[in-house]
């Protein structure tokens, strides 16, 4: 999650029907399968790639990505997940959070080039996390960012490379990812935080 | 959690699953390249041991360091000798530099509980004479279920001077925590003093023949025996003990095949444990001091990193 | 000068008004209720309506810490705390820096007390040189001094080694002396035993003592003490088994005569128990250490039916840094002069078992018999001494442990409400303690 926010992300537990869908679940398919086509396009084809997903949602999508490329090029993809809690800024003004699961694949990121995959990008101190872990993990040819949502409001120089959808928001707002494989559907709503939402 | 870990008490069975989350995944630490991670950075942290340790020692201060924390050590010998400055003076003096957090050792029963209500900052009791070492029985669990999954209904044994043993009273807490079942063997004279009503309240058996109870365990936790209790009077002669309550070579037959055999260390080869149990496939002495390392860093984590231990 | 105690309950009997000119009581009158009644004209007159008087309290067993320890307690303050506490006079113990095992050590002792004027200070001597359990002190010669020494004792320590005790016992007959004993073996319990052994010191992992190492030595020295046609005096009593050992002994006292046993027990061990050792505050280290209920109930009942003869404090104030170590290393012992009437009156009176006539034969004429001091313990009669204390039965208040007049602060009391107070104190007539 880059959303400066404590998680864990309240879900389904804040009102369901609030707010607005501003990606429904054929909206997020063909972004997937969209994002899946552009990488292997830049990367010109699916060798020594290496797709991580961020803890936590960025993990399923990496996951549907992986398979939409393994659709295209007939052969596995290798994926990770990422969990950046130790390197995050914000440490201090948050309770301790446990560390989710860092599972790299078996022959490490080396020389590799790693397509970091995560929900929604906001300020980019959590890609900035991402990126210091990653140095400790080893020496990736090349990194690169493919994220869903990109709502704008950038606190660091960060950019991603694969957007699913540029989606201009307030500060106010919140922009929450439901998927499938945790919440029982996909969709990216928006909620206002100023209506008075259960947290 | 608490703000600090001076016994098993100040932590709740979820936390404890939740401290062996974190110490998986700084398990993984070790084998990097890079061996650090940044969440405490900035951190001062003392050891202070008024005993010596050089294993428990070492493992906080690599724990603290791989965190990137700053890590001093500090030795205060002599407390129970000198009458000049008190308990209080020495600690209140040591952390007056704007120190994060304490790791203490004392050969005192109940220093770490005393030191802890002079200071405002977070007290990791690292062995508090006969009372507790809270580190050591989570790391204990931590092998043990890495090893078996869940310990719910898992038979433990713990075997040796339970009379003088801190890694005995803080295991039957974490071990009862995690849902195991315990049974505790040692000779009459190293039960400790009023075991029957506390072991009743506590939930754990006794017993003093080590034959009948290791083919009903699933695991084995062997204590180290300190050759000075012999001249305390506690047991006649090292052959004696070996005899009734070592883990001897013939012992290890009465196991259940893939029991593991843990022990606290130092081991007195050929005392406690036979130098066939402690190098058996089956003992996992050497994985305990590399969790040792793992289940301090996510202690030193969750006490230090996070906003609570900002005062 | 004068005083008249007008109204008050005389050891919570007969109320009346006592009057007392130059250090004696001169009459004591039905109570009118108003000041006619008598051609009197008192210097100062007491209103002790509801209050109830009783002879000035005498405590057996006093740690003053003068000489040697002057950070911890002098003998003037601890004069202070005993006035405060009723006591018209105190046995002060013989482990000071020196030890209290010559003439002139108690000669001292006894000079320091004079000079402070507030309580009559009886220096104890020790049992053997330098309170190392070898070899007999001076005792004939503690005795014939100034000190008039007759209770000898190596508080703080045992006199384990049964020869010595048996010599001591021996030694003190030719001079109507008594010994005091701290009944713990050294053996079984030795020096780094800093509580109750039982579950708790299990669970807790401190090293302790069983009461059994107190009752072996008891049992050993009634025996002596029948061997030897002697009195031997059993200090701070703790244990139920100590009281079942007492109770046969004196019965078997009685039918021979030749020879005496009494014992004392402390307020912390009429109230205080061992579960007061979770989390570890050495406030409540104390030896003997305090014990489980069981043994409490058996004290309670030992001191009703005389089986226990006097209570003592133990008074054993502490310089503060002594006290802040982990519980092994800290300074064993807690006050108690300041608060032992309360403590008795709560526990003891509350209960029923005792009345207030009670408390004056357990703190008052009790132990001064057994110290052989003739000027306290005495009737309040006529042509007596004035050695008062004046109690408020029904006052309750919450111990502030600043508010003491010792000057340490290791009080177990503090926080708790006690029920019953001193409101005044008079040594021969000189109030001592109180507005």
């Amino acid at each position: 999650m880059s959303e400066p926010t404590a998680e864990p992300d309240p879900g389904l537990s804040a009102g369901p029907d609030q707010g607005r869908v501003v990606l429904d679940a054929d909206d997020i398919a063909r972004a997937l399968t969209r994002i899946s086509h552009e990488i292997l396009e830049r990367n010109k084809g699916a060798e020594d790639l290496i797709l991580l997903g961020l803890q936590t949602r960025g993990v399923p999508l990496a996951k549907r990505i992986a398979e939409k490329i393994s659709e295209v090029e007939g052969a596995a993809i290798a994926t990770g997940s990422l969990d950046v809690t130790m390197y995050r800024d914000d440490l201090r003004s948050h309770p301790t959070r446990t560390p989710h699961r860092t599972a790299l694949p078996p022959h490490g990121i080396d020389g590799k080039t790693v397509v970091l995959v995560d929900d929604v990008l906001y300020s980019g101190r959590t890609i900035r996390a991402a990126l210091d872990a990653l140095s400790d993990l080893g020496r990736p040819a090349a990194v690169r960012l493919a994220v869903l949502v990109d709502r704008g409001h950038r606190e660091l120089p960060i950019r991603a490379d694969h957007v699913g959808k540029n989606l201009p928001t307030a500060r106010a707002e919140r922009v929450r990812l439901r998927l499938v494989e945790t919440d029982g559907l996909d969709e990216v709503r928006i909620t206002d935080t100023s209506m008075g939402e259960a947290r | 959690m608490t703000r600090h870990l001076l016994s098993i008490d100040d932590v709740s069975a979820a936390e404890i699953h939740e401290l062996f989350e974190t110490a998986a995944e700084m398990h993984d630490v070790q084998r990097r390249e890079v061996k650090k991670l940044p969440a405490l950075r900035g951190r001062t942290v003392i050891n202070l041991f008024f005993e010596d340790s050089t294993r428990t020692r070492s493992s906080f201060e690599i724990a603290g360091k791989w965190l990137s924390a700053d890590v001093i050590n500090l030795s205060a010998k002599g407390s129970s000798t000198s009458k000049g400055e008190s308990l209080r003076d020495t600690v209140l003096t040591v952390t007056a530099m704007g120190i994060d957090g304490l790791v203490m050792r004392h050969s005192a029963s109940g220093a770490a509980h005393q030191v802890a209500q002079w200071l405002d900052i977070p007290v990791i009791n690292a062995g508090d004479g006969m009372h507790e070492h809270p580190t050591q029985a989570l790391l204990d669990g931590y092998t043990l279920t890495r090893r078996l999954g869940t310990l719910e209904g898992k038979h433990v044994a713990i075997v040796g001077d339970l009379t003088h043993s801190r890694v005995f009273r803080s295991n039957i807490k974490s071990l009862a925590k995690l849902g195991a079942r315990v049974t505790v063997v040692a000779p009459p004279t190293l039960m400790p003093s009023g075991v029957g009503d506390w072991s009743n309240e506590a939930g754990f058996a006794t017993c003093y023949d080590l034959d009948a109870v290791l083919p009903e365990v699933d695991a084995v936790m062997m204590l180290r025996v300190q050759k000075e209790r012999m001249s305390g009077g506690y047991f006649p002669t090292a052959r004696e003990y070996t005899v009734g309550y070592g883990l001897t070579r013939p012992r290890l037959a009465l196991l259940k095949p893939g029991t593991p055999i843990l022990h606290p260390g130092p081991m007195n080869r050929g005392l406690e444990i036979a130098a066939d149990a402690a190098d058996a496939a089956d003992s996992l002495i050497l994985d305990q001091v590399s969790a040792g390392v793992a289940v301090r860093m996510a202690v030193l984590y969750h006490l230090l990193a996070g906003e609570e231990a900002l005062a | 000068m004068s005083v008249v105690i007008k109204g008050a309950s005389i050891l919570g009997q007969k109320t009346a008004d006592v009057y007392v000119e130059d250090g004696v009581i001169r009459e004591i009158g039905v109570s009118t209720g108003s000041t006619s009644g008598s051609d009197h004209s008192a210097s100062e007159v007491i209103e002790a309506d509801g209050l109830v008087l009783l002879p000035g309290l005498v405590d057996l067993h006093t740690h003053l810490r003068e000489p040697g320890r002057e950070d911890a307690e002098t003998v003037l303050t601890g004069s202070q705390a005993a006035a405060a506490g009723g006591f018209t006079s105190v046995l002060a113990m013989a482990n000071t820096n020196p030890v209290t095992d010559t003439a002139e050590a108690a000669e001292r002792v006894l000079d320091l007390g004079r000079e402070a004027g507030l309580v009559d200070v009886q220096p104890v001597g020790a049992v053997t040189k330098g309170l190392a359990g070898e070899e007999l002190a001076e005792l004939g010669l503690m005795a014939r001094s100034r000190a008039r020494v007759r209770v000898f004792s190596d508080d703080g320590k045992c006199v384990g080694d049964a020869r010595v005790m048996r010599r001591a016992l021996e030694y003190v007959k030719a001079f109507g002396g008594i010994i005091s004993q701290h009944s713990q073996d050294p053996s079984l319990a030795p020096h780094a035993s800093c509580c109750h052994e039982g579950p708790i010191s299990g669970d807790l992992g401190l090293p302790g003592w069983p009461g059994v190492a107190e009752d072996v030595i008891v049992a050993r020295d009634v025996m002596l003490a029948r061997h030897t046609g002697s009195r031997v005096h059993v200090a701070h009593v703790s244990t139920a088994g100590s009281v079942e050992v007492i109770r046969w002994a004196k019965s078997q006292a009685k039918k021979d005569g030749t020879w005496e046993v009494t014992a004392e027990v402390t307020p912390h061990h009429l109230l205080l128990t061992t579960d007061l050792l979770r989390g570890y505050d050495p406030t409540y280290k104390v030896n003997p250490p305090l014990r489980p209920a069981e043994d409490v109930e058996a004290l309670r009942a030992a001191l009703a039916d005389g089986t226990i003869d006097a209570v003592a404090t133990d008074h054993a104030p502490h310089a503060r840094h002594d006290k802040e170590h982990a519980f092994v290393d800290a300074a064993f012992g807690m006050l108690g002069l300041e608060t032992a009437l309360s403590v008795v009156g709560t526990v003891m009176v509350e209960s029923g078992l005792l009345d207030w006539a009670g408390v004056a034969r357990v703190m008052s004429t009790a132990p001064a018999a057994i110290a052989g001091l003739t000027g306290h313990g005495r009737e309040i009669a006529v042509g007596e001494p004035a050695n008062l204390a004046l109690v408020d039965p029904s006052a309750a208040y919450v111990v502030d442990r600043n508010d003491s007049l010792s000057l340490a602060r290791n009080n177990p009391w503090h926080g708790r409400t006690l029920t019953g107070r001193v409101v005044g104190t008079w040594l021969r007539g000189k109030r001592t303690f109180g507005a």
